[in-house]
């Protein structure tokens, strides 16, 4: 008997009672549909998550000397001055720049004086000393003005650049003027305003000035912080390479903040959103299977004349067994396709409903319907198999 | 399939060779129904011969072990005890795969319920007995519809047999039953759910499958069908006795009697 028969015979067994397949496929599609548009969720939210962190944080590299947590400034072991240069060198990294605090005391700082004399024109502002690599680091942009270069840096300029939050607080707008600004007494020419940050937002409020300046007349030692902005892919490699470059006698003197890697992210965000859903798609399918089982094993009991007469004009046990274990296995292949189109849909539609770009594997619009198929195969195996066993004298009595 | 050459049977009597007219030879065939501790002999001690081209009724009242006998002819069953020779092979201890094997393409069946495929069309349930011997689908739709033409009822083909009459169901049956030529055609009832004039029908085409050279076994409860064949034989509580053409008459009497 060849597939093509078979696949006859068991086809006209379903459609001589279509009501009655479609009402048995309907547990598997929405076992199916269940699984598929879990999944498909969670990818295509896990997707969106990695999309929209992998712009920004996955080139982002942060070496502090804090010490890590038990760490105090006692212990802090410096940056070197040419920490750029040494990490620029590295493969990998687009740029590198370096910041920290400066301990300016108790002083306040003020603007040019304004006709303004009730007006409040001292403030406490924090001070950061940075490298000139550093705004290129930050993904840093000016509102006008400059940002210092090597040259400020090697001659230790009394200059600054204003983030926009010192700016307004000082009431420095332009700079064309070469306004001036005060830290107590001692004045800094300000070079620009900065006008956004994408990293270190805490640059956006405070008066930034060359590290060589800040040691020229304050108590500042070493940058705190070296950012480094990595191409896409090479954040776990320089945050190994970083420490390393920076002081390869004590590597471990640093703390190296990287991205977490976007599988693990991934991973993390489909696997806990759904087990749930997993659990009720597995067992919407069990009852599936229960259902096909049934509704087949009902259909061997009321079609036993039938087996009778066909075990009677030459059809084998394994022939019986084969009719109804393709009958189950196409309700199941059936209920899978059906399942697996409605979870797409529900993919796509949450998806569009959101404005979200739905992600799919590949595997599931292929495996979805096998999982059905696989399913109606299992469900058939007793009911073909009483079928199989009736003996053929037995069939033909009680039939008709 | 591993039946055993014909010629492997050569000791004398029941050997098979191309003049050998016997199309069954059954030797003290025993049928014994065990249910529990109870032992109902339906047959014993059967002994019957069939010629090819013969038409043979079998009569006897109810319960006397007819539709077992007709089991065992047509491999559906097998004795308890017994050598049973079909076209001069030994199936009675044929395994259940080659008994399914020679049914298949030797025997042919006709039920007293007909037994069609009610969503199937006439031509389908024609078919259907060539579907497991391996004919290919453009030679059984072939073979159908010359088998549907020799029973009358090609312009049915495409109907379902729902709306067919008693009579052309059987008719279909008949044609199911001889579409794959084969050397037996077994009937049990074949008349039993039908009406006398529909009954005629069928059973003039009976008559012609036999002068076609088909050898037939029916049973049947009627003395006036019996009387058809060329041959009676007559079963009493599970014994078979030949009817000899000169008690025809007298034994169709006597059935009519035991009805
Ligand atoms: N499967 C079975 N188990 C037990 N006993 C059986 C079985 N089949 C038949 N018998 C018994 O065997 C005997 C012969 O039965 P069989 O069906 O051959 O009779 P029959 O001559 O065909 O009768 P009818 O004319 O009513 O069809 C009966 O006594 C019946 O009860
Ligand atoms: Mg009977």
């Amino acid at each position: 008997m060849s597939w093509r028969d078979l696949a006859t015979e068991a086809i006209a067994g379903l459609a001589s009672r279509p009501a009655r397949t479609l009402l048995t496929v309907l547990g598997t599609v929405l076992g199916i549909a269940a699984l598929v548009a879990t999944l498909g969720i969670a990818q295509t939210a896990g997707n969106r998550i990695v999309g929209n962190f992998s712009e920004l944080e996955a080139t982002s590299v942060e070496v502090t000397n804090d010490g890590g947590f038990w760490g105090s400034s006692s212990s802090r072991v410096a940056f070197p001055r040419d920490a750029e240069d040494r990490l620029r060198r590295l493969n990998g990294v687009s740029a590198v720049g370096a910041m920290g605090t400066v301990p300016i005391g108790e002083d306040l700082a003020s603007a040019v004086k304004l006709d303004d004399p009730s007006g409040r024109n001292e403030f406490q502002i924090d001070v950061m000393a940075a490298s000139p690599g550093l705004l290129e680091a930050v993904k840093g942009s000016l509102r006008t003005g400059r940002w210092f270069d090597a040259g400020h840096e090697t001659r230790a300029d009394d200059v600054v650049v204003l983030g926009p939050g010192a700016a307004a607080q000082l009431g420095v707008y332009r700079v064309d003027q070469q306004p001036v600004v005060f830290l107590g007494d001692r004045p800094f020419v300000v070079m620009g305003i900065l006008e956004d940050v994408a990293r270190q937002s805490n640059l956006l409020g405070a008066i930034i000035m060359p590290e060589a300046t800040a040691r020229k007349h304050y108590e500042y030692t070493s940058a705190s912080t070296v950012q480094i902005d990595v191409q896409i892919g090479a954040s776990e490699l320089i945050g190994a390479q970083a420490p390393i470059a920076l002081n390869p006698d004590n590597p471990d003197a640093y703390r190296v903040r990287t991205p977490p890697s976007p599988d693990a992210l991934r991973n993390r965000v489909e696997s806990d959103a759904n087990a749930l859903f997993l659990i009720l798609g597995a067992v919407s399918l069990l009852v599936g299977a229960i259902g096909i089982a049934n509704v087949t094993l009902v259909s061997v009991l009321e079609r036993v004349g039938e087996i009778g007469l066909r075990r009677a004009v030459g059809a084998r046990r394994r022939h019986i067994a084969s009719q109804f274990l393709v009958e189950s296995t196409a309700m199941g292949l059936v209920g899978g396709v059906m399942g697996a189109t409605a979870g797409i849909l529900i993919v796509v539609g949450l998806a569009a409903a959101r404005d979200w770009t739905p992600v799919l594997s590949p595997l599931i619009p292929v495996g979805a319907p096998l999982l059905g198929a696989l399913t109606g195969l299992v469900a058939g195996v007793y009911p073909s198999l009483r079928a199989a066993s009736l003996e053929p004298v037995e069939a033909l009595r009680s039939g008709t | 399939m591993t039946l055993v050459g014909a010629a492997e049977y050569s000791d004398g009597e029941l050997s098979a060779t191309a003049s050998d007219d016997r199309v069954l030879v059954l030797d003290g065939i025993e049928r014994t129904y065990t249910t529990g501790d109870v032992e109902v002999p339906a047959l014993s001690d059967v002994h019957l011969t069939v010629r090819r081209g013969e038409y043979v009724s079998v009569v006897g009242p109810s319960g006397s072990g007819k539709s077992t006998l007709l089991n065992i002819l047509g491999l559906l069953d097998r004795p308890t005890a017994g050598s049973y020779h079909f076209e001069g092979l030994e199936v009675a201890d044929l395994d259940e795969t080659d008994r399914t094997s020679v049914r298949g393409r030797r025997i042919g069946f006709v039920f007293q319920s007909f037994h069609l495929l009610s969503h199937r069309s006439v031509l389908e349930n024609v078919t259907l007995s060539m579907l497991y011997t391996g004919a290919g689908p453009a030679e059984r739709v072939e073979r159908a519809t010359a088998a549907l033409e020799s029973v009358g009822l090609a312009h049915r083909a495409s109907f379902t047999p729902t709306r067919l009459s008693g009579g052309e169901r059987q008719r279909v049956a008949v044609a199911r039953a001889i579409v794959a030529e084969p050397a037996l055609l077994l009937a049990d009832e074949p008349t039993g759910n039908l009406d006398s004039h529909t009954s005629d029908a069928v059973l003039a085409l009976f008559d012609e499958l036999r002068t076609r050279g088909l050898t037939i076994v029916m049973i049947t409860h009627d003395a006036s069908i019996a009387s058809r064949a060329d041959r009676a034989v007559r079963i009493r509580d599970g014994r078979l006795t030949e009817v000899d053409a000169a008690d025809m008459a007298r034994a169709v009497a006597q059935i009519g009697q035991e009805r």
